[in-house]
């Protein structure tokens, strides 16, 4: 019996900078977690990330993370991702502060 | 301070020109990430958690105030402002873009520094002594001896795809300040009875997943055989060594798996075949280093200014008192500037405060500045007359927090919150203990005690040998603490003892607090250091304080 596929979003980092990406349903890479598509599906996800390794001038190190549905998109499972979202905790800086621009 | 050659410098500049094409390639898409990682790391750039991160190597520590003033630069023009040392005398910058990786490897080079065998599995920076030079305690300044490995391990070509990384690391005095013993050869400068110069040689030493404290294969080396000796150990190691299992790959593994006898004998077969092949080059090669390493042209001036504020300015007597080591010329000291201060981040500097360092090194410090694997900047010789001055330039830029091998001068690793490898965060639970002990202002009567904290079972942050150490793991989707009592990284190394369970991440500090009020409650009179009670009362104390609750101590 095969085990439950838990629900995945894909997520690199950027090739020039370096920042946490995520793909979304309409093919973008957005900084924001919410706005990943949450795939419940698992040949589905590995299309999604087939998908994203295709795209190795834009990102690197694309893999399927754990997530769970939310009120405002999905949200991480396990507190790596969830560090990845925002950035470090010992500075305002990365993701959490480029953010606050947008 | 060693200048580079003219070999030295073309070295250097070809690799950042190659380095810069292959940029270059990857960025336009001729490169596929596959094809560019292994070359990006031969060049010491990592993608961890948030971004790119470089390393930059501090050859034994030693920086000058031209390379320190190059670092400040590229933390302000191409990081975020600072910089971040590493317990391998390095210096990592945390926030590159990779468009701008070949300008600042440029701007190394500039300089004469570079990001060569920062990664990969290949001989690594050799550390040293932090006090090398001007300890008191010192037979022989050691980085001549690292300057000739450092040229001879850079570009080495039998020696670029070792099965693991390798790591070598020299002190010139007993006691050990260079953690030697937990190294893959620990090198420490001894005489022998004739009074020749020489080696103890330690091999298989080393943290990470099979903490192993080096075990003796020479007890005195003679000092012309260095090159052919560490050859000798290499080329058996890259014979023997595993590269089926990365976690059985580095050498302590091989020791214990061929067993120390015939390793010896292995050692010395090969360096009986290449003692001859070196010729004397070698020994040459040594005579012009030594030139770069003399001793500055010291100062013979009084110390009254010193005396005087010693007995009048208690906040200048507290730095003194934990700051500052006894110096070879009794009229100068040696100075470690924390870089621990309460709250902050563990071994990260601005670049404000590098360039003051750099100015205050220029003013009163010979131009010599060590960064310590113990993540604190060193000026290695300064004159007792001007300490006063010194420190209150340093109070101005925030960087003269007393504090010193107390129990807020934390080892930590990069941990979760840039670390790719990590299985937990380690800068917080260091910022939290300092602020703690420091609210119940307790780190003074404490003394000497050494946390050191990792991040994940790699123990970048040294934990095995912490006299209290924090290992953080990834329990079932949480972070969980392990702590281990009564390591030590000096000549009495060991690794240290696990209490038991772990702790969550919010009950790390109060199991810390636990541990030290035990102690206190304990300890046979503020002479006996937290290290030498664990030593007499074992663990049973300990492990009473971290885990009986008031209830079972009632039943009890």
């Amino acid at each position: 019996m095969s085990r439950r596929f838990t629900p995945k979003v894909v997520t690199a980092n950027r090739l020039r900078e370096g920042d946490v990406v995520y793909l979304t349903a309409d093919d973008r890479w957005t900084l924001v977690h919410g706005e990943a598509e949450l795939i419940e599906d698992e040949a589905h996800a590995q299309l999604r990330l087939l998908h994203a390794n295709a795209q190795g001038r834009l990102i690197v190190g694309a893999y399927l993370a754990d997530a769970k549905p939310g009120p405002n998109g999905p949200e991480p499972t396990h507190f790596r991702e969830e560090f990845r979202t925002r950035g470090p905790s010992n500075y305002h800086h990365g993701k959490q502060a480029d953010l606050d621009h947008v | 301070m060693y200048d580079y050659t003219d070999f030295d410098e073309r070295f250097v500049r070809e690799r950042v020109a190659q380095f810069s094409q292959q940029v270059e390639r990857r960025l336009d898409g001729s490169l596929t990430e596959e094809e560019f990682r292994p070359l990006r790391l031969m060049n010491g750039l990592y993608l961890q958690l948030h971004a790119y991160m470089l390393r930059v190597a501090i050859p034994y520590g030693t920086l000058n105030a031209a390379k320190m003033r190059q670092l400040a630069m590229i933390g302000a023009r191409w990081d975020k402002g600072y910089g971040h040392w590493t317990t391998r005398q390095n210096i990592q910058f945390n926030w590159p873009k990779l468009p701008d990786v070949p300008a600042i490897l440029t701007a190394l080079a500039d300089v004469g520094m570079h990001a060569i065998q920062t990664s990969g599995n290949t001989v690594r920076n050799v550390t040293a002594d932090h006090f090398a030079g001007a300890a008191a305690d010192e037979i022989a300044d050691p980085r001549a001896y690292a300057e000739l490995l450092r040229q001879w391990s850079t570009d080495h070509p039998e020696f670029q795809f070792l099965p693991r990384k390798f790591k070598i690391a020299i002190t010139g005095a007993v006691h050990d300040r260079a953690v030697i013993r937990a190294h893959d050869i620990g090198l420490q400068v001894v005489k022998n009875e004739r009074g020749e110069t020489g080696f103890r040689v330690l091999v298989g030493g080393g943290l990470g997943r099979t903490p192993l404290i080096g075990m003796v294969v020479r007890d005195f080396l003679p000092e012309a055989d260095l090159l052919p000796y560490v050859e000798a150990v290499l080329s058996v190691y890259n014979v023997l060594g595993r590269r089926d299992n990365k976690y059985k790959a580095r050498i302590k593994i091989t020791l214990h798996e061929t067993g120390k006898e015939e390793i010896t004998r292995l050692i010395e077969e090969r360096f009986e075949e290449l003692r001859p092949l070196f010729g004397g080059a070698d020994q040459a090669l040594l005579e012009d280093i030594r030139d770069a390493f003399a001793p500055p042209a010291f100062r013979n001036a009084p110390v009254t200014a010193f005396d005087d504020f010693y007995k009048s300015d208690p906040v200048f007597r507290a730095w003194a008192d934990t700051n500052l080591a006894a110096h070879k010329n009794d009229q100068y000291a040696i100075v470690t500037i924390s870089v621990k201060e309460q709250g902050k981040t563990p071994g990260d500097m601005t670049s404000a405060q590098m360039e003051l360092v750099a100015d205050l090194a220029e003013k009163f410090g010979h131009d010599d500045i060590r960064i310590s694997h113990e993540q604190n900047v060193i000026l290695p010789h300064i004159h007792k007359g001007d300490l006063p001055a010194l420190h209150a330039a340093l109070v101005q830029g925030g960087i003269a927090t007393a504090n010193v091998g107390l129990i807020s001068d934390i080892i930590a690793c990069p941990g979760m919150d840039y670390c790719a490898l990590a299985t937990a965060r380690s800068i917080p639970v260091a910022q939290e203990i300092a602020v703690r002990f420091k609210e119940l202002d307790l780190e003074h009567e404490i003394g000497p005690l050494k946390i050191k904290i990792s991040g994940c079972i790699n123990a970048c942050g040294h934990h095995h040998v912490g006299h209290i150490g924090i290992l953080g793991l990834d329990r079932a989707g949480v972070e969980n603490y392990q702590i281990t009592l009564g390591g030590s990284g000096a000549e009495d190394a060991h690794i240290g003892d696990k209490t038991g369970p772990g702790f969550a991440y919010d009950q790390v500090v109060p199991a810390v607090e636990r541990i030290v009020r035990a102690y206190l409650a304990e300890r046979d009179g503020p002479g006996e250091s937290f290290l030498d009670a664990f030593r007499r009362l074992g663990m049973e104390p300990f492990k009473a304080a971290l885990y009986e609750t008031g209830d079972a101590k009632d039943a009890a």
